[in-house]
């Protein structure tokens, strides 16, 4: 048994940058390294786009450049690597990265992909009520795109007790994908509620990637991080009885101190004492942080309760459509135009019989942002935008907030700056619902493939 | 002296649903009893009125010298539904900072960038 494994991030979102991950691969020396690629809607968004467009491969659409850019430095040192950027096609994102394995002649990789987490079909049959406003699940019937429940570690552990190099998922709890290593690599027993608390509350301070390294951080003269442009993500060194150092490698910018880490230990937490992940309960208030070098922070003591009979479902269903546009107002009295922009919107908006649940209108460098807490004594500012959204049943009213954007060009009021129209101010709306699923109706499979 | 919270604390917000949690972190142990005293859940929903339409709850998390503030009702209905520029409310966090609190003058040294 290792004493010590290292476990580097290299994505905590879709969107994130690529670079990172590939110096993690060449230089941290890790054991393991991994993706978390999705965001609450990616699986719904993802259903909606195969449906309209069936060429679609259904998993990370940054999946070439990614695996491009880490496969050669994880071939190399033989870093094992876990992702979930197999969305709603996790065979077909083993088939993929197995494509590119062949290409760099590796020989003898045996990649996973883990199945199970997508429940679209029953998800009426096996779930009760909706977690954020109790009505039964049923009630989305007419709506629904698509379910997931959220997997924990064991499916992954699995894949990596039956060889795999290589583990690809759909959803699987962001936590989950860091916990696993240490679970395999230590012969953590699922039901450890002491160790999987510690190795969650560990995978919860990678998930999220340059956010502990110094990244959703700065704030010049408070919280400065040396070259904030050249962030690197973090690893995790973890040891059999749950403590860890936390680090990234040298020669890069960002930093990792006890700032850095204990607001990334709170990052979407409610209760710290019950933080729920399909492997267990974590508890951070026993936690303790010690800076024990420069970028080095030795985490001890995060503590875990036996996890929940249930396991989270995530219910994506359309919910109408949002358009929205903006123009801009600049120099002396640019608030006063703004404001009777605003009216003349309100009046074409009655006069077109706009059907929207709802229409804000927001002044961006005046209170867009922080809305009615904008204090009333802000200073005018030199430049202002006016931004209109409006939340709508059907795409026909969507497009109605862009064409009377539209009509301000040269029906407006004087010294109106606007762009080119030049992008789709229409968006789709998936909303997002969750529930509960008994823990034993979700039987995850693995497929494997091997070069 | 009034102080704002800027200079005892720093912040984080994330976002689940249409909830935001907006951790508040001492900069230093000392400065941590007046968070805790004077930065009540209730003046908290006063602070972010006209955005925070729920229930605030307060957690204290010693450990780390942080408060954590569950805001429910705080993201317009949601990332995905919501009208609001900052979809994610993640510059939510920003609005705490200008809190005022009452500390004893001799807790100037501990204040971050102040003075």
């Amino acid at each position: 048994m290792k004493s010590v494994v290292r476990i580097g991030a290299a994505s905590a979102w879709w969107g994130d940058r690529i670079e990172p991950a590939r110096w993690n691969a060449e230089r941290g020396d890790l054991d393991y390294l991994c993706f978390e690629t999705m965001a609450e809607a990616t699986i719904s968004a993802a259903q909606v786009r195969k449906r309209r467009d069936p060429s679609f491969p259904g998993y990370d659409t940054y999946l070439d450049d990614r695996m491009q850019a880490v496969l050669p430095g994880c071939l190399k040192r033989g870093t094992k690597i876990i992702t979930n950027q197999g969305w709603i096609n996790p065979d077909g994102a083993a088939e993929r990265i197995v494509y590119w394995l062949k290409k760099l002649g590796a020989r003898g990789i045996r990649v996973a992909a883990v199945n199970g987490s997508l429940i679209t079909e029953r998800v009426l049959q096996l779930t009760g009520n909706i977690m954020e406003n109790g009505k039964p699940t049923a009630t989305l019937a007419d709506t629904l795109v698509s379910a997931e429940a959220y997997l924990g570690a064991e499916p992954l552990v699995e894949a990596l007790k039956q060889g795999a190099h290589i583990v690809v998922s759909g959803r699987v709890a962001d936590p989950s994908l860091f916990m696993a290593p240490m679970m395999y690599e230590f012969g953590w027993d699922a039901l450890d509620h002491d160790r999987l608390g510690a190795g969650n509350g560990l995978g919860h301070l990678m998930e999220c990637g340059a956010q502990v390294t110094g990244g959703y951080f700065s704030d010049p003269g408070f919280k400065d991080v040396p070259e904030a442009w050249n962030l690197a993500f973090p690893i995790v060194e973890a040891q059999a009885d749950g403590s860890a150092v936390l680090s990234k490698i040298s020669g890069t910018g960002g930093a990792v101190n006890l700032m850095t880490v204990k607001e990334q230990m709170l990052y979407e937490v409610h209760d710290p004492a019950n933080y729920i992940t399909p492997d267990v309960i974590v508890d951070f208030t026993s936690a303790r942080l010690e800076q024990t070098g420069t970028d080095r922070v030795r985490i001890t003591h995060i503590s875990g309760k036996p996890r929940t009979p249930t396991l989270k479902v995530s219910i994506g269903c359309t919910e109408g459509y949002i358009g929205e546009d903006m123009f801009f107002y600049a120099g002396p009295g640019a608030l006063r135009r703004a404001q009777l922009a605003k009216t003349i919107l309100e009046e074409r908006f009655k006069i077109v019989k706009l059907d929207a649940e709802e229409v804000r209108i927001d002044f961006l460098g005046v209170n867009a942002i922080h809305g009615a807490m904008t204090p009333r004594d802000a200073p005018e500012p030199y430049e202002i935008a006016v931004r209109v959204a409006a939340r709508t049943r059907t795409r026909e009213e969507a497009i109605k907030v862009g064409r009377e954007v539209d009509g301000m060009a040269v029906s407006g009021i004087g010294m109106t700056g606007k762009r080119v129209p030049h992008q789709d101010r229409t968006r789709e709306i998936i909303g997002v619902w969750s529930s509960l699923v008994p823990r034993d109706k979700i039987v995850p499979s693995i497929n494997f493939l091997e070069t | 002296m009034k102080v704002l919270l800027q200079h005892l604390a720093h912040t984080r917000s994330g976002d689940k649903g249409n909830t935001s949690n907006i951790a508040v972190i001492a900069y230093a142990p000392e400065l941590y009893p007046y968070l805790k005293q004077q930065l009540t859940a209730d003046k908290f929903k006063a602070h972010y009125a006209g955005v925070v339409t729920g229930k605030v709850t307060r957690y204290e998390i010693d450990g780390l010298q942080a408060l954590n503030f569950v805001a429910e009702g705080a993201l317009g209905g949601g990332v995905s539904r919501s009208l609001c520029l900052d979809n994610y409310g993640k510059a939510l966090s920003a609005r705490v900072l200008s809190f005022e609190l009452d500390v004893p003058e001799t807790l100037r040294k501990n204040l971050r960038n102040f003075g």
